[in-house]
């Protein structure tokens, strides 16, 4: 099965398509942000595809690892077929991805999530603001560069941890 | 004409009916509800991030916290993207303990929602009973594992430890008493005139507006779409086994009630055939550089000691790579996501919890509703907060 898809995706997107392969029985298709959107509309409306379902979106951080940080990863299920396929995406920082909400309503909250642990944003998405950590927060949690083991404090009289607080690395030039 | 006001309630997030820390700011006409947002983050742990610092198997424990109320469905979604992306091969005899100790983590998911579910609508009986019956299934958690609730019983390649002596009797005493209790239930709420009243045509979804939301497990299987990963992709030993996918017809509170009581027969009739076949053997893979080799060997030979000192000292290290691996866990699609850079460590585990995205469509469910309604919606698409929030 995976290969008849492979097939037919390489016949229509074959200048679009950055990287194919199979891993573990899955097929991960590399593209161009600009892209995603329209091979989802394939994938999902073609007769033949029939990847009707979202299952999930998420990303990763390379950070110092690889030329572009980010890569964005979009689970797609054809739930009458049975089977998946990893669409993957890379980001730099200032880069952006368009939204898939218009196609699936449950990319909303996904794209939030990323966006709030990742600080990537998606053109196009409707109400794109933080979903797990508070709105004032500042960094993005999930980054190679967040310290995991600083909490920030959010109210203290303690002299020494108010400066802690803003020459911390990761708190930029804002003056919370 | 007098101009309209809508007022903005806030409902949450100390609220009984959010069956924990869920906040919904509701805007409501009198008592219709126009609009809704689900607001979370309440029980937002970093999860993700801290495994990220653990090595493979310390990040196990991890997943209990999660779906507490599911911690073996957790587990096994965890040790099965590892064994994936390692191809492990597991010994029969763990695979049947997964089956039998996943589908009673079902049961047991299912008995605390029925509970919940039905005392937010007024029927507080069925919480003292439900979770009488929930005890049972955590005297087995306890029984196999030590651990009532944090289990952490499967590990990559096997379980834990071996299943102790009278194990197959503890099971079948749960299938004796069970479905008589099962049915006791349905009696008391599927003909309930109150329940019916409360429940029939109140928070109907469309398959297609359930697919569109993303909803997976008895949520979707509510509006009719027959799909259960246990089924259309079968893991661990379920396609050795006998079992119906219930569907119902008009996605609203009732079938999706409909469709939950039925999984919990489905799910004792799936423990009733594998307890029967539990095959003799070890119960984690001989692969000596992922799992520990007993104590007995370890204390009789060098290489054995050798190998206990490098898995305790540095863990094992799966090949670099990223797999998805999902699974059918009672409040549906749970996935997880690992990238492993070749070290002891993983580089990211993302879990797709079907609860954040089962509440994320609960204002298709309740806007035009009354505010009443907002409670049986958010027990009928059974969520776990400390799986929205990670």
């Amino acid at each position: 099965m995976v290969s008849i898809i492979e097939e037919r995706l390489r016949k229509g997107y074959s200048d679009r398509l950055i990287e194919v392969y199979t891993f573990r029985g899955d097929l991960n298709v590399v593209l161009k942000p600009e892209d995603i959107p329209e091979v989802c509309r394939y994938l999902k409306t073609d007769p033949d595809m029939k990847f009707n379902f979202l299952s999930c979106i998420t990303a990763c951080d390379y950070l110092d690892q690889r030329e572009i940080r980010f890569e964005v990863v979009y689970l797609l299920f054809s739930i009458p077929d049975h089977h998946r396929i990893i669409l993957k995406t890379r980001v730099n920082e200032n880069e952006e991805i368009p939204t898939l909400t218009s196609l699936w309503s449950t990319a909303d909250w996904h794209e939030r999530e990323i966006y709030d642990m990742f600080g990537i944003t998606f053109t196009g998405h409707p109400n794109l603001k933080r979903i797990l950590m508070d709105d004032d927060w500042v960094g993005h949690p999930q980054r190679k560069d967040f310290p995991l083991t600083y909490e920030v404090p959010h109210f203290t009289y303690n002299k020494g941890e108010i400066d802690t607080r803003h020459n911390a690395p990761w708190r930029g030039d804002s003056d919370g | 004409m007098a101009k309209r006001e809508t007022m903005v309630m806030n409902m949450g997030p100390q609220h009984p009916a959010t069956h924990g820390v869920l906040r919904i700011e509701l805007e409501l006409d009198g008592e219709t509800v126009v609009d809704a947002r689900p607001l979370i983050g309440y029980l937002h742990t970093g999860i993700e991030k801290n495994m990220e610092a653990k090595t493979y198997t310390q990040a196990l424990t991890m997943t209990d916290r999660m779906d507490y109320l599911a911690p073996m469905s957790n587990n096994l979604v965890y040790v099965g993207a590892i064994e994936k992306l390692m191809e492990v091969e597991v010994p029969p005899r763990a695979e049947y303990v997964r089956v039998i100790m996943t589908e009673l983590t079902r049961v047991a998911s299912h008995l605390v929602w029925l509970g919940t579910h039905a005392i937010d609508l007024g029927a507080m009986s069925m919480l003292l009973y439900c979770f009488r019956e929930r005890e049972k299934i955590l005297q087995m958690y306890e029984f196999v594992s030590g651990v009532r609730m944090m289990s952490s019983y499967f590990r990559v390649g096997g379980l834990a430890k071996d299943i102790p002596a009278g194990f197959d009797e503890r099971v079948k005493d749960i299938l004796d008493t069970f479905p008589a209790k099962i049915n006791e239930y349905e009696g008391l709420l599927t003909n309930n005139k109150i329940w019916r009243n409360r429940t029939i045509g109140v928070g109907s979804i469309s398959a297609e507006d359930a697919i569109d939301a993303g909803l997976s497990g008895p949520n979707l299987r509510g509006s009719g779409v027959a799909w259960d990963i246990r089924k259309s992709n079968p893991y661990s030993y379920y396609d050795k086994f006998e079992f119906d996918i219930p569907t119902g017809k008009n996605g609203d509170v009732y079938d999706r009630y409909l469709v939950r009581l039925e999984e919990i027969r489905q799910a004792l009739r799936i423990v009733g055939q594998a307890v029967e076949g539990i095959p003799e053997g070890p119960h984690i893979t001989a692969d000596r550089k992922i799992a520990l080799p007993s104590k007995e060997e370890v204390l009789k030979g060098m290489e054995q000691l050798i190998h206990h000192f490098k898995i305790v000292v540095h863990g094992f290290q799966p090949p670099a790579g990223d797999v998805y691996f999902a699974i059918e866990s009672p409040k549906g699609e749970i996935g997880c996501y690992i990238v492993s850079d070749g070290t002891k460590k993983p580089y990211r585990v993302h879990f797709r919890p079907p609860s954040f995205v089962n509440i994320s469509a609960l204002p298709k469910l309740v806007i035009g509703r009354m505010l009443a309604d907002v409670i049986a919606c958010i027990g009928s698409l059974d969520i776990v907060l400390g799986e929205i929030d990670r």
